[in-house]
């Protein structure tokens, strides 16, 4: 979350699921929460129905979060840093800001007031193809409710906007002092079940666990001497992301990847890059628990164990670190991934002596600030702690930035609107918008081998608005062509007016459907984060059968 | 449905449902070696015994029959390798076939020729170790996991 480690000094949710229905409003955007986050949205519900709070929706999509919004903003795809800017303009010209909250606790407020100046409602209005009168009422409920969320999800994040997208949503924040309360914050929900532990744990190019730099000298000092690993084998330059990887893979700079546990022939955006790159490079291992579109490419593929036979802990979105246990035996002759790893570590040299996950965990927590209070005793003993919690008798951390902001003072950051890089014309006249719904998971490696759950989602759907599909001849249930300029695949038409006009919506859990093969490779500068969530596309009625 | 009901469980885990950040609290029925009933745990600030369909009825992975259960090797050949069939091997064999490739390409190209991706569905011991191997073994900053997110 490269936006809100720079505005703030953290990239996690500073708040808990458990003070959610404390919000008078609730400002949901880019996030299907209800189906991506369903239980998160019951204490949104609950905040509605049995609060009286005020939901704010900011969303292209009639998602179901809609039957209980005060009000809805079904904004163009792509133009949410116009939205919000004209947010903060309205908040300044009406005198809503929270003065002494901008003059304790935050700077850059005066660079920042002149750049939204020019952000009136109706020019944000124009863009965004809502109605400025929406948008200056959205900005009235959100600046003068006692306590107002944030929350939001990869349809923020997956633009190649993205990071300018959550620091205008932080901006908000700073502008009110909506922040380090119950019941506000700026929420980023993380989708998987351990991106968070996975980000924590310097799963990253350019970070050691805890977020501490490759580049810093003093951390590389530090896990060298904790690590018993000569100083010079720490490389000080931050590494290749996972896209700047399948493009080194391509040019041949990589030569060998080793991928744990994910499927990126089916998460990855714009496949046939993919593809290529792993077909190319000359060397490709697979840790995984099944033999997926990844594996089949690999010359090695290594049996894992499913979160049900092996011990160890998950971050949850809400920085909580919580147990899985091992409630069944291993099939076959696999192995828990953190002996696979200690086995190949120990044959290129190391020497690694784990005797179980809880000993890994020691190690890590005395080498990473924030976890350094937490161990699998104590989470036996207590259950779940969210960091920071830095000493074994602090309690955890509910809530962040309540004294002062993890980098010291809230840091306001400009940003413009600049439009997506691809915009439909003539020959793509649609946006194509992609999403995961609520019945399977990610790349469906998990949840498409359910019979149960295969019988109520069983088939690739684009969900298309009634009057396009009018447009284009094509009727519900339908074989529809969608077409990018990347690729193309067939899926069966939804019509159904939950997506605007001009604009359709795909899942990518489908491997003969993948969506990701239409999608672009271009991605946000800085967090680089692929932009899934538009592209151009057209749709073709087409006869054969989905 | 109702027979699994009735069906003793030999032992209940509580442990994290592996779908969603969320990370609900549940309790795993086990009986004959299978997962046949999961119910939400109340004893949290996190779901208070709920749970979502995923969460509650989304198991059938774990006793899929196609789960690895050996490691494979590609069979040597002249044809592309995603066309090549896999063998099965020891754990020796294909462990070493790994680190065989990983200590030529490092020797050989250096170690920014290899990059590791870790994952959002591994545990936090997982990625430590594998971002340990990448840095501390290895020798490279190249190690990312898919979701970024
Ligand atoms: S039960 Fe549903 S909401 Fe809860 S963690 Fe699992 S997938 Fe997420």
């Amino acid at each position: 979350m490269a936006g809100l480690a720079t505005t703030v000094g953290s990239g996690a949710m500073t708040n808990s699921i458990l003070d959610i229905p404390q919000a008078d409003v609730l400002l949901v955007t880019g996030s299907n929460t209800t189906e991506a986050h369903p239980v998160l949205s019951l204490q949104m519900k609950r905040a509605v129905r049995q609060h009286g709070a005020k939901l704010i929706l900011i969303d292209p999509r009639r998602i179901e979060l809609a039957d209980f919004a005060a009000l809805h903003l079904r904004h163009k795809p792509g133009t949410d840093v116009a939205v919000f800017n004209a947010m903060a303009h309205v908040i300044i010209q009406e005198g809503l800001v929270n003065v002494p909250f901008v003059q304790a606790r935050t700077e850059g407020y005066a660079a920042f007031a002149a750049a939204v100046a020019e952000w009136t409602p109706e020019r944000a209005a124009a863009i965004a193809e809502v109605s400025a009168a929406d948008i200056v009422q959205a900005a009235r409920l959100y600046a003068q409710a006692q306590n107002a969320a944030i929350f939001w999800a990869m349809g923020i994040t997956q633009h190649t906007t993205g990071t300018d997208n959550v620091k205008a949503l932080s901006n908000l924040a700073l502008l009110t002092g909506q922040i380090g309360r119950p019941g506000t914050g700026l929420n980023p929900l993380r989708g998987q079940n351990n991106v968070q532990g996975a980000c924590d744990m310097g799963g990253l190019p350019n970070v050691f666990p805890g977020y501490q730099p490759v580049s810093s000298a003093e951390a590389r000092q530090k896990f060298a001497a904790g690590w018993q690993t000569p100083l010079e084998r720490l490389s000080p330059t931050p590494g290749l992301t996972v896209t700047e990887i399948m493009d080194g893979a391509l040019s041949g700079r990589i030569k060998g990847i080793v991928i744990m546990g994910e499927n990126p022939m089916l998460s990855d955006p714009n496949l046939h890059h993919v593809r290529q790159a792993l077909e190319k490079v000359p060397f490709l291992a697979v840790i995984d628990i099944f033999l997926n579109e990844t594996g089949q490419l690999a010359d090695v593929v290594l049996p894992a164990a499913s979160f049900a036979e092996k011990e160890g802990t998950f971050t949850s979105t809400e920085r909580r670190v919580q147990l899985i246990r091992a409630a069944l035996p291993l099939p076959g002759e696999a192995q828990p991934d953190w002996q696979i790893l200690t086995s190949l570590a120990n044959r290129l040299g190391a020497e690694w002596e784990y005797e179980n996950p809880g000993e890994i965990f020691a190690e890590m927590a005395g080498l990473t600030g924030s976890y350094a209070g937490i161990s699998h005793a104590r989470l036996e003993r207590e259950g779940g702690l969210q960091w920071p919690c830095p000493t074994l008798d602090h309690p955890g951390t509910p809530i962040l930035h309540t004294e002062k902001f993890s980098r010291g003072l809230g840091l306001f950051c400009p940003v413009d609107y600049i439009p997506p890089v691809e915009e439909t014309d003539d020959d793509y006249p649609f946006i194509l918008s992609t999403g995961r719904i609520l019945f399977h998971w990610h790349g469906g490696t998990m949840s498409r081998r359910s019979p149960g759950l295969e019988a109520i989602a069983p088939q690739a759907e684009v969900e298309i608005n009634p009057a396009d599909a009018a447009r284009s001849g094509i009727a519900d249930g339908q074989a529809v062509r969608v077409s990018s300029r990347r690729g193309e695949v067939i899926a069966a038409a939804r019509i159904t007016s939950r997506s605007p006009q001009g604009t359709i919506f795909m899942t990518f859990h489908f491997a003969e459907a993948a969506a990701n093969l239409l999608t672009i490779g271009a991605v946000d500068p800085i967090a680089k984060i692929p932009e899934y969530k538009v592209c151009a596309v057209r749709l073709t009625p087409c006869q054969e059968s989905v | 449905m109702t027979t699994s009901l009735l069906r003793q469980s030999e032992r209940i885990v509580h442990t994290t449902c592996p779908y969603c950040g969320v990370g609900c609290q549940i309790d795993l029925h086990i009986a004959n070696g299978i997962i046949y009933r999961v119910d939400g745990r109340f004893d949290n600030d996190v779901n208070h015994g709920n749970l979502c369909v995923k969460g509650r009825f989304g198991y059938d992975f774990v006793h899929a029959p196609d789960r690895l259960r050996t490691p494979l090797l590609k069979e040597k050949g002249d044809g592309a390798r995603a066309e090549r069939a896999f063998q099965p091997a020891s754990w020796d064999e294909a462990l070493n076939s790994v680190a065989d490739q990983l200590r030529h390409l490092r020797d050989h190209y250096g170690p920014d020729s290899i990059a590791f991706l870790t994952s959002a569905k591994c545990t936090n011991e997982e990625n430590y170790l594998m971002q340990k191997l990448a840095r501390g073994v290895v020798g490279t900053n190249n190690v990312d996991h898919c979701a970024r997110l």
